[in-house]
């Protein structure tokens, strides 16, 4: 973002203890106008309680907050310009679909007529047109999922919250749920903070993630930074599948990996610090061993197959490199052969393709 | 190998099949719930039957019930100034009464639905009390706290009011009924309203819904079937009540139950007895419907 704005979410060192348990632990996080925001991490890690205290359902202990520059510290969640789609829904059994959409409207005094009409807009924007005097419970999953969404969206939002609202829906729905969300959010271009577990779901879906763990922020940045800079072990573990092989610093060009080997990771420690090189399967090469190319001796080695997963668009192998199983995936190619469990090989990968983190903590 | 050929056992589910499985079903249903058929027939149904033919009977002379020259005397007498009185104080009484419930259980029960599991709990286990001890007991204690020298009257006395014991006064049974029945109002209002999905109170108030506007679209519609369930719950032993009001209404405060009562041991006026009592039960019955029909499914 090259123009001074403010952000659409603003979190200052927020804290948020229950009792003794810390959910949230001194977080700092900007979130822009017009961002697909998600908010990453295992289960416990704080993610709704962040939502939460964005919403104004939760206040925090320390630290502040703001949106679009105003603070809102303890303001209450119906003074703020922003609305969430519950995890559960959380639709008004009582009211039908269009009641359910227009509630927020009719509550802010809007007369009848209009209120009717924007939600009807709404339902249709959600492609929810002709439910509208069902119950939520005459609804299926996704249909209720795209109330609550339309509920929320129908007040204009200047943030709009989601926390899980994928999480109950089967995996074609939520396939498609997710292309419709991202189209949508583009359409309306309303910052959406999007709370998930699935990292998948965050990498296709956000422009930034925020990846928690405990508490705390571990990682804020885009899907490609997350997926091949990662600052340390439990992040390079969260996003995507990776190899991650314990190691020394021997000095800013060279490791030293378990068995002794040495290999070249040119890295910004200090020698002898303990670090973890993250190697994707993917990125890790495989083939006899004298076919390894010159310039990659330095950052080759050798080991055994002990398993071979076909898997239709590419071969998974598990390969033993003297002290720990490492796993490779290369594409399937028709007509070339593939190696046999028990085949010795040699692996290697590019030198640009590795990425060293310290190993301090989050061992996954 | 038995005689059984192969075909004769069928593997899917026939016709014929089905309808012996229900039969069989059907059967087993009515032998568990015989007893309670009986129970109810003999001596519920019955009684019923007969209090409603008497009411149609004719009082002898002597006292006695002719069950012969069917009439409608008997309902003719509930239009008598006496009678019709009886009928709206009890009405009235029982009208406050419920109503009195209400106010205290609505927001006791809220805040009970508010508590931790524990302090739940405890504080149902205080509501509940009360039953532990005889009913008749309970109201004679009334009548000693509420008499002339009662600790209720010396203390309002101190305090200046004129009136001295409302010993004897609707007044008193009115308190009487509310004491009495107060936790029939609150167990199904806690029920309601602990069964209630409080994300849907974030959920109003997130959509900008202020708290009172909230407890007005949300939490009081859907506790409702709890308020009238409470509510029918006190208004129908109230409209029919007998105890309270004899121990602390005194004479001049007749009320339905009392009625009912001296038709039917001294005046020997079994008919009036029983068409009072067949009014008495077509408006607990319009109360009940009622109830159904607003949407509660469970008392
Ligand atoms: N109201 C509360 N009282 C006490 N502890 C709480 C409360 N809400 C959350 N916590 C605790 O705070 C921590 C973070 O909870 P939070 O709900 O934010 O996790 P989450 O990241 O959303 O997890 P999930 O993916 O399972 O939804 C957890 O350890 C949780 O037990
Ligand atoms: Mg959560």
């Amino acid at each position: 973002m090259t123009e001074q704005s403010t952000s659409a979410v603003s979190i200052n060192g927020v804290t948020k203890r229950f009792g003794d348990v810390v959910a949230v632990d001194n977080v700092n996080l900007e979130i822009a106008d017009g961002e697909f925001f998600a908010m990453l991490g295992p289960s416990g890690c704080g993610k709704t309680t962040t939502l939460r205290m964005i919403a104004g359902l939760e206040f925090p202990t320390e630290g502040s907050l703001q949106i679009f520059g105003e603070e809102v510290g303890t303001l209450p969640p119906n003074k703020r310009p922003v609305n969430t789609v519950f995890q559960n829904y959380a639709l008004f059994p009582h009211m039908n679909i269009l009641d359910n959409v227009s509630f927020g409207l009719r509550m802010k005094g809007v007369d009848k007529k209009t209120a009717s009409a924007q939600a009807n807009e709404m339902i249709d924007l959600v492609r929810l047109g002709g439910m509208e005097k069902r119950r939520p419970n005459q609804l299926s999953g996704g249909q209720q999922q795209r109330v609550a969404l339309a509920r929320a969206l129908v007040n204009k939002p200047k943030v709009l919250l989601l926390d899980e609202p994928l999480g109950a829906l089967d995996l074609k729905l939520r396939q498609d749920m997710q292309t419709e969300l991202k189209s949508l959010q583009r359409e309306l271009g309303v910052s959406f903070v999007f709370v998930t577990h699935d990292q998948e779901e965050a990498l296709t879906m956000s422009d930034r993630i925020a990846v928690m763990h405990d508490g705390q922020l571990l990682q804020v940045g885009n899907p490609e930074q997350l997926y091949s800079q990662p600052v340390n072990r439990f992040v390079a573990d969260f996003i995507g599948q990776t190899n991650l092989i314990d190691a020394t610093v021997a000095d800013d060009e060279m490791i030293v990996l378990a068995n002794g080997t040495k290999v070249r990771a040119p890295n910004p420690h200090p020698p002898g610090t303990k670090v973890a090189m993250s190697l994707r399967p993917e990125s890790i090469m495989i083939g006899d061993r004298e076919a390894v190319p010159s310039e990659s001796q330095s950052t080759s080695l050798s080991g055994v197959i002990s398993s071979v997963v076909y898997l239709g668009h590419s071969v998974v192998y598990t390969v033993n490199v003297d002290w720990m199983p490492l796993e490779v995936r290369v594409p399937a190619v028709a007509g070339v052969s593939r190696y046999e469990a028990g085949a010795e090989i040699a692996i290697w990968w590019d030198r640009l393709s590795d990425w060293i983190v310290p190993d301090e903590g989050y061992r996954g | 190998m038995t005689a059984v050929a192969p075909d004769e056992q069928s593997l899917v589910a026939t016709p014929e099949f089905e309808r012996s499985n229900e039969r069989n079903k059907r059967r087993s249903g009515l032998l568990m719930a015989l007893p309670a058929y009986v129970y109810l027939v003999l001596f519920f149904a019955l009684p019923l039957i007969i209090v409603v033919v008497y009411s149609f009977a004719t009082r002898t002379r002597s006292g006695g019930t002719a069950l012969s020259g069917w009439n409608l005397d008997s309902y003719q007498k509930l239009g008598e100034p006496i009678v019709r009185d009886i009928l709206f104080r009890s009405l009235l009484l029982a009208l406050i009464t419920t109503f009195i419930c209400l106010v205290i259980a609505y927001p006791f029960s809220y805040y009970l639905s508010t508590r931790s599991p524990m302090v739940r709990n405890i504080m149902l286990v205080f509501v509940m009390i009360p039953f532990w001890s005889n009913f008749l007991v309970r109201n004679y204690a009334w009548r000693v706290l509420l008499g002339n020298n009662g600790p209720i009257t010396r203390l309002t006395e101190g305090v200046g009011w004129e009136e001295s014991s409302i010993l004897f006064t609707p007044t008193a049974v009115v308190l009487g009924l509310v004491y009495g029945f107060l936790p029939f109002m609150i167990l199904p209002m806690y029920a309601a309203l602990e069964r209630m999905d409080w994300s849907l109170i974030e959920a109003s108030r997130d959509l900008g819904a202020t708290g009172v506007q909230t407890f007005r679209n949300i939490t009081l519609p859907l506790s409702r079937p709890g308020v009238i369930a409470g509510s029918i719950l006190v208004f129908i032993p109230s409209l029919g009540a007998y105890v309270t009001p004899q121990i602390l209404g005194g004479a001049k405060t007749t009320l339905l139950g009392s009625y009912i009562v001296t038709q039917f041991l001294t005046a020997r006026n079994w008919p009036v007895g029983a068409s009072v009592s067949t009014v008495l039960m077509v408006v607990m019955l319009g109360a009940t419907l009622m109830y159904f029909r607003s949407g509660g499914k469970t008392l």
